[in-house]
This record gives structure tokens, C-alpha cells and sequence, in this order.
């Protein structure tokens, strides 16, 4: 009985007039008979009985309900077709407290929105998705939906949807029931009062569950169009028990007030200046670890290549750090990709007393190969004069060119004895350090606890430094 | 640090609050440091289930009043831009960076900049463009990226960080900004309550007059955009005879380029723009007038050299150098062509 007094009350979510067809009006702009204008009327009641009004953005979707923000005073979003999911649960991740509707049409939600709905349903997002079904196109003319039935006529199918061509109708309320994360999933009907009465209760509740914090509630509605479906307003009543509702059973698919609240997201906070300087090591501007003193190098181009799993790039980063340090600029480059797949890496490493143009080493001053493939790649590239470092442990033959300075280490061999094999670049890093005068030994010491990312592998890579300066006093390895 | 590392503490410094992306090579590093950073400071990380999401999540988040921003490469872009062009019309500040690889199609995961066009001029369908600023090392990841939302929410605006693929796998040295912006509270924002109830986001007008009105506003808005952002960086083009125009990468290779064809005295320098909308036509017209030639360098079919003849009022030759695919040039490639180029 209450429904009856209520039907005849204006909800204060309804705008008073509607301006789009002038002053005074107020009927909607849906045609006669029209499911959306009683589902709008649903939709409106159950804000205004909940008192949310003021909490509510309304998220309307491409089709007849575009306009859905001419009747509905709350704030509203217009959202691209098929994408009201998303937008919705963009805004979900912004306002904790908002209720947000998302209102599709069929083509909408389940056709080129099939991807936005499934996995705003799958996250658990605590919206509330009203979706009208009315197995037609409406907006567009009347071409078929993805809920058209079979043997029905449409703009798109005027030879009648057969399975053949397109399949059957699609069942969104069955579909999303697969999905664990959903709390409520009913089907109801517009096809006579005692359902539309049904369809109040169901469409409060699918809001109430949002209130509460519940998670994500999903209410297809079936709807009449009864001009795209060419028939009286009766008719097309008819026409949705008789036809639709055995197609598209009108029941409950999912109550439950779930603990577990998908769809949540991270706790948002404010993180004071302090924190954040603190969290991101931001420095004042004076203190600046790198030594004072800028000493000359002009620019020198590495190159370090070798398996995956050599240490290859980390080598570089402790590289690029240890320049750094000196005062110096450096970059560091990676090969990426599927490349570093296969197996090998390799990384180019640029120092320079002044400015860095190209980051790009396609011609090192020094190479470091840590296997065979790497040496026949890159020898050739290395600039007249320049400096190759050979992991012997694994490459067996010599540098064939004689225009340029060859180091052999048995870099390999030296890691292997320390336990790591990973740790071979070090060693050569080490007897680089010596014998040039880009970084030093120290620096490296220094470097390599800051430069490591896994801490049990500081220790190992401070001996592989060491291992390198013994062989070094050891050979004397002429550079 | 990583150039992509870059781009997210720039972004939270900044004030971003929330990120949405979907992973795709080269930009991925990009989501993987939002997805530690982004909660660490409890501002919002989600993956979305693909770009077309990523980018409609960005436009609900920014009419809520968030400072969003997602970050892609080609293929992503083209899904982004539907959604793009709603952000435009809504006039939806937020931040999108694309970490271009190469293409068309799938191409491959190499730098390149074939997007210029599809990033400079809009991209999606209707009258709009997009901020474009283009860094060209790891320390401008983190400052561009910092600076564009407060021109996202000055002109609400969607502002490109148009990059390539080795700016952002590069690591160099980074200064992190102390100044921490904040987002604020914004009067057209929807914030479920009664302040905002009014409030309306909609990129639809049905009649033909309103919505001239409003592509008149844009148009309005861009003008101003260009008499307020145009940002560009000379290196020794004071007594230059020739100068390479570039940007990203190419600006990289060219800097180089520069100092050693100077070393060898020929009277060259770099012109690179920082914006590519606002594209800085008016300086590089006066260039134009007292330089012999303008080498545009581009990784890509020579879309910013098309630019560069249409905008810049000059008889001077327009040389492209081109390159696609993925194929980045050496700097001793680029000093011989400009070597063969300048004795004739
Ligand atoms: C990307 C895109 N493709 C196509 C359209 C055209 N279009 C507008 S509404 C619509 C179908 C709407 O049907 P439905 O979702 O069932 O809503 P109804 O009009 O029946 O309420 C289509 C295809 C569009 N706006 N955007
Ligand atoms: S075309 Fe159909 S769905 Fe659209 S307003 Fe008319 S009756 Fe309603």
C-alpha cells in the first residue's frame, strides 16, 4: 500500500522541471511507454527514501538515458559508451563516501561494454549498476542488441536474429553470476505494476547494499521499447512477459552480505612534506654526496655484455654510480625486451666530465665481454685504441683485432671460488678501477653497498673487488 | 634513476593521487614504480583491464577532483584516444605519458617517435589538442611530470609527457623537487555533496549552437595555451649557420652531434623544443631567417618536419633525416649526412 502513496510523490532527487523541453515541462523526453522513464522514477525513489541525495554521482551511459542528468539533481557524470564501469570506478578510487549509480542500456553495457562491466564486477567495486534491457538499440533506431531474441526483427536484423548468423542472447545477470566478487544480482521486470513494485524493493536494496559498504550490486532490469519495437505501450507489456521473461528469467541470482568487501582499494592518506622526504631520500640542495673534487676524464664509452645472469647490468649500474660519485655524469643504458630473453644483455655505460649528448655507446672505448657471443658481436665496434676486457673462463679464443688493448681475466673462475658466479664483472670492475683513471678502487668499495639492491649479496661482491685487486698484484695484467 | 622511475616521483610530488595503467613494453617500469610509490604515500595504484578502461578510470577520477595520470606506449594510445577526446571536451585536467616504441601495428619495443602526430594533434575525433611536453632525460621525466599537473588543472587540460623508449629505460641522476604540491579542491569537480550537487561533467550538446560555443571555449583556451607554455632549450645556435631541430632521443644524439661538428667548425646548434604543443614556431621562424638550413632529425616519417614547414615562415631548406622502425642513428651517422648535406 505504501508503494501506491509514494508513486504519487515527486522524489526530491527529480528536478522540479526538466529544461530541456522548456518551462514547465515535465514529462521526460522518453517516448510513451518507455521502460527508462519508470526506471529513472525507481532509481530516484530509493535515493530520496535512503536520504543519500547529496552523496549520489550518477554515471550515465550512450543511449536514450543519456540525458539522464536532466532529471536526476545530483551530480552527474556523462560517460563515453560502454565505459561507465570504468568512469565509475574511477571516481569510487576518489570518493570513499559517494554512492555511485551506473545506469546502461543494453548495447551499452553488454556489447562494447562487456569488458568495463565484467571487470568493475570481477574487482568488487562498491557501486550500484542499474542496467536496462530492453533488447534493442533504442537511441540509434532499432538495430539489434546483444539481447535481441532470436527470431526477432531489428534494423540490423530484418531477416530476424537467427542463431546461425548471431547467436543467441546473452544473459548479463547469468554471466556476471560466474564472478565471485559481485553481493547482489537480480533480474526484475517492468512488464506490470506488482513487478514494477518488485523492481522498487530490488532496486532500493541494490542501493542500500552500497551504503552499507557492501560491494558491487547489479540490477538488470527488463524494460519495454515499445517504439523501436514497433508496438502500442500494451503491446510492448505484453510482448516483455510473453517473450523476454522466458528468455531472461526474472529472479534473484546473488544476496549476500559479503565480509570480505572487494574492491576497497589501498587506504588513502595524507603524507606530510616530512614523509615524503624521508620515504624518497630527497636531500637539500647542499648535501650532495658526490666528491668535491672534479677531476678530468673527457668521455669514455663502456659497453658490458654477457649472459642473462651474469650481473651484466647491475655491473653498469655500479659503474654509472661509482662516476657519479667522483663527480662525474654518467648514463646508463640497457638492452631490453624479449632480447634480454634469450639470454644475453648487455649495457652501455657513458662517463663524462662535461654534459652527456647520446646515451647511446655504439662505439665503446672499453668493452667488457663476459662470453663468446658478446666478443663477436661488439669487438668490431670498439673504437681504434680501445680497451677489451676478455672473460677467459668462458671465451676460449683471442681478440682477433690488434689495434686495440686486451685484458684476459679469468673472471668466471675467480666469482666461482667466491661462490658467486654473478659476481665475474665485479672482479673485472676492480681491475679496470686500477688501471684507469676513470674510477678507483676506493670509490668501488664505496659504491658497491649502495649500488646492490639484494643485501645478502653485498658482502660476496666487496670480496669479488678484492679477488680482482690480488690478480691484479698478482699479473700485473699489462693494459 | 630509471627515466620511467622518474616519471612516478615526479608525479607524486607533484600531487598525483591516482594512477591507472596497463602494462605494455617500454613503459611498464612506469606502473611497476607507481605500484610501490602510489600506496607507500597512500595515494591509489589499480591495473586496469586495458587501456580503454585505464583512460575512463582517469576521467572519472580527474571529475572527482583527483590529479590522475596513466602511462603507455603506442598501441595503448590508440585505445586512449575515444577516451582522449572526451577528457577534451569535458575539459578534465590529467597527465598521460607515452613512452613511444615503434609501429604501425604492433611494431616492436625499440624508440621511435611515429606518435607525434597521433599526441600533437589531439588524436582522437572533434577540435582538440593535448599539452605536449617532450624531456629528453631522466632529471625532465620527474620534472615535466611534477609541472604538468599544475598546467593539467590551470587550463584543465590533459598534458602529454611525449617520450621514447631509451629516455625511459636510461638511468641517470635524478633531482628529486622539494616543493610538494597538493591537489586541491576544484569549484566544476564532482565530490558527492551538497556544494557540488549541481555540478555537471558532459561532453554532450545536442544543439549545434552550444556546442559551437563550446569548441569556441577550447579553441580560446588553446590560444592561450600557446601565448603561455611555449618552452624550448638553444645549445650554440647564437652564430649558427645550420641548426638541428629536435626533440627526446634525437636531442640526445644531436647535443653530440653538435659538439663534434663544431669541433670540426662547422657553425652548428641544436634547437629543441620542450613543448611540442605549444610548438615554439615563433622563435624558430626568427632561426630561420638568419640560419642556411634546418636539419629536422626525427625517429619517425618526419612528422614535426611537416610542422616545421607548415608553421615556420622561412625560404630556408627544411632537410629531413629519418629514421623508423626502431633504428636509432649513431652520432657519427648524423655528423656525415649533415657533412654531405652542408657542402652542397
Ligand atoms: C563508440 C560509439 N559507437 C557507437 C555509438 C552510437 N550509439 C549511441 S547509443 C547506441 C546504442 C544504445 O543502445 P542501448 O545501450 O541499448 O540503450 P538504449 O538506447 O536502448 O536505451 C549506439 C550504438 C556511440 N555513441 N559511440
Ligand atoms: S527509443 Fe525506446 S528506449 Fe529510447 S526512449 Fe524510446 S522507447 Fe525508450
Amino acid at each position: 500500500m505504501i508503494e501506491a502513496k509514494v508513486k504519487h510523490v515527486k522524489p526530491a532527487v527529480f528536478y522540479e522541471e526538466f529544461f530541456r523541453k522548456g518551462t514547465g515541462q515535465r514529462n521526460t523526453h522518453y517516448c510513451p511507454g518507455c521502460g527508462h522513464g519508470t526506471a529513472h522514477k525507481l532509481v530516484a525513489e530509493a535515493v530520496t527514501d535512503l536520504g543519500v541525495q547529496d552523496r549520489v554521482v550518477f554515471c550515465s551511459s550512450v543511449g536514450c538515458s543519456v540525458f539522464a542528468y536532466y532529471y536526476f539533481d545530483c551530480c552527474n557524470i556523462q560517460c563515453a559508451h560502454g565505459r561507465a564501469p570504468a568512469v565509475a570506478t574511477g571516481i569510487r578510487r576518489v570518493l570513499r563516501d559517494a554512492i555511485i549509480i551506473s545506469y546502461q542500456g543494453d548495447g551499452d553495457l553488454a556489447a562494447i561494454g562487456t569488458g568495463a562491466i565484467v571487470h568493475a564486477a570481477n574487482r568488487g567495486e562498491n557501486i550500484t549498476v542499474f542496467f536496462v534491457n530492453n533488447a534493442i538499440y533504442g537511441m540509434t533506431g532499432g538495430q539489434m542488441a546483444p539481447t535481441t531474441l532470436v527470431g526477432q526483427s531489428t534494423k540490423t536484423t530484418p531477416m530476424k536474429r537467427s542463431v546461425e548468423s548471431e547467436g543467441y542472447p546473452i544473459g548479463m545477470a547469468e554471466l556476471l553470476s560466474s564472478l565471485k566478487a559481485p553481493v547482489f544480482i537480480e533480474r526484475v521486470s517492468l512488464g506490470d505494476i506488482k513487478r514494477i513494485f518488485k523492481a522498487r524493493r530490488v532496486i532500493r536494496k541494490a542501493i542500500e547494499n552500497q551504503v552499507a559498504g557492501r560491494g558491487f550490486s547489479f540490477v538488470e532490469i527488463l524494460s519495454p521499447c515499445p517504439v523501436n519495437w514497433k508496438m502500442g505501450a500494451d503491446n510492448a507489456r505484453r510482448w516483455l512477459l510473453e517473450n523476454m521473461e522466458p528468455v531472461f528469467p526474472v529472479q534473484n541470482f546473488r544476496d549476500r552480505a559479503d565480509d570480505s568487501r572487494p574492491g576497497r582499494g589501498n587506504k588513502v592518506k595524507e603524507v606530510s612534506d616530512e614523509e615524503y622526504y624521508d620515504l624518497f631520500h630527497i636531500e637539500e640542495e647542499s648535501s650532495s654526496c658526490v666528491m668535491q673534487t672534479k677531476h678530468t676524464v673527457g668521455t669514455q664509452s663502456v659497453k658490458i655484455a654477457g649472459f642473462g645472469g651474469q650481473g651484466v647490468l647491475s655491473a653498469g649500474v655500479i659503474l654509472a654510480k661509482a662516476a657519479l660519485y667522483k663527480g662525474l655524469n654518467s648514463t646508463w643504458l640497457p638492452s631490453y625486451g624479449p632480447e634480454m630473453r634469450g639470454g644475453t644483455a648487455n649495457v652501455g655505460v657513458i662517463i663524462s666530465s662535461s654534459k652527456i649528448g647520446a646515451p647511446v655507446v655504439d662505439r665503446p672505448d672499453m668493452l667488457i665481454a663476459m662470453n663468446g657471443p658478446s666478443l663477436d658481436a661488439f669487438e668490431e665496434s670498439v673504437v681504434k685504441g680501445g680497451l677489451i676486457f676478455v672473460n677467459k673462463s668462458l671465451i676460449k679464443r683471442k681478440v682477433a683485432r690488434e689495434d686495440v688493448r686486451t685484458v684476459y681475466v679469468p673472471a668466471t673462475d675467480i666469482a666461482k671460488e667466491l661462490g658467486l658466479v654473478a659476481a665475474a664483472n665485479v672482479v673485472i670492475l676492480s681491475i679496470y678501477a686500477l688501471c684507469s683513471n676513470v674510477i678507483d678502487i676506493d670509490t668501488l668499495r664505496k659504491i658497491i653497498p649502495e649500488a646492490i639492491k639484494k643485501r645478502n649479496l653485498i658482502s660476496i661482491n666487496l670480496k669479488a673487488v678484492e679477488a680482482g685487486v690480488s690478480y691484479y698484484d698478482k699479473t700485473r695484467c699489462e693494459v | 634513476m630509471y627515466g620511467n622511475e622518474a616519471v612516478v616521483y615526479g608525479a607524486l610530488l607533484g600531487g598525483a593521487t591516482h594512477f591507472f595503467g596497463y602494462p605494455i613494453t617500454p613503459a611498464s617500469e612506469i606502473s611497476h614504480a607507481a605500484a610501490i610509490y602510489f600506496p607507500q604515500v597512500g595515494k591509489t595504484f589499480l591495473q586496469a583491464e586495458s587501456e580503454v578502461e585505464a583512460v575512463n578510470m582517469i576521467y572519472g577520477a580527474s571529475a572527482a577532483g583527483a590529479r590522475a595520470i596513466t602511462a603507455s606506449s603506442g598501441p595503448g594510445i590508440s585505445l586512449m584516444q575515444e577516451g582522449l577526446s572526451y577528457i577534451a571536451c569535458a575539459e578534465l585536467p590529467c597527465v598521460i605519458v607515452d613512452v613511444q616504441r615503434a609501429g604501425p601495428g604492433l611494431g616492436n619495443i625499440w624508440p621511435e617517435q611515429g606518435d607525434y602526430n597521433a599526441v600533437v594533434k589531439g588524436g582522437g575525433h572533434g577540435n582538440y589538442k593535448n599539452v605536449v611536453l617532450t624531456p629528453y632525460s631522466a632529471q625532465e621525466m620527474c620534472d615535466f611530470t611534477y609541472e604538468a599537473f599544475e598546467i593539467a588543472d590551470r587550463y584543465r587540460i590533459a598534458v602529454f609527457i611525449l617520450t621514447d623508449a631509451y629516455i625511459g629505460q636510461m638511468m641517470e641522476p635524478v633531482r628529486l623537487p622539494r616543493d610538494i604540491k597538493r591537489c586541491k579542491r576544484k569549484e566544476w569537480a564532482l565530490y558527492a555533496d551538497e556544494k557540488s550537487r549541481r555540478n555537471l561533467i558532459s561532453t554532450i550538446y545536442m544543439n549545434p549552437q552550444l556546442l559551437a560555443a563550446q569548441n569556441r571555449k577550447l579553441q580560446e583556451k588553446y590560444k592561450q595555451v600557446e601565448e603561455e607554455l611555449c618552452a624550448y632549450e638553444e645549445y650554440r645556435t647564437e652564430d649558427a649557420q645550420f641548426i638541428f631541430i629536435a626533440f627526446g632521443i634525437c636531442a640526445r644524439i644531436c647535443y653530440s652531434a653538435v659538439e663534434q661538428l663544431r669541433r670540426e667548425d662547422v657553425r652548428i646548434g641544436l634547437f629543441r623544443p620542450k613543448t611540442l604543443f605549444p610548438f615554439p614556431a615563433r622563435r624558430l621562424s626568427e632561426l630561420g631567417r638568419s640560419v642556411d638550413k634546418m636539419m629536422v632529425v626525427e625517429l619517425n616519417n618526419g612528422q614535426m618536419a611537416d610542422d616545421i614547414a607548415l608553421s615556420v615562415n622561412c625560404e630556408k631548406p627544411v632537410m629531413k633525416y629519418n629514421w623508423m622502425g626502431g633504428i636509432v642513428p649513431s652520432v657519427v651517422e648524423i655528423v656525415g649526412l649533415v657533412k654531405e648535406d652542408i657542402c652542397d
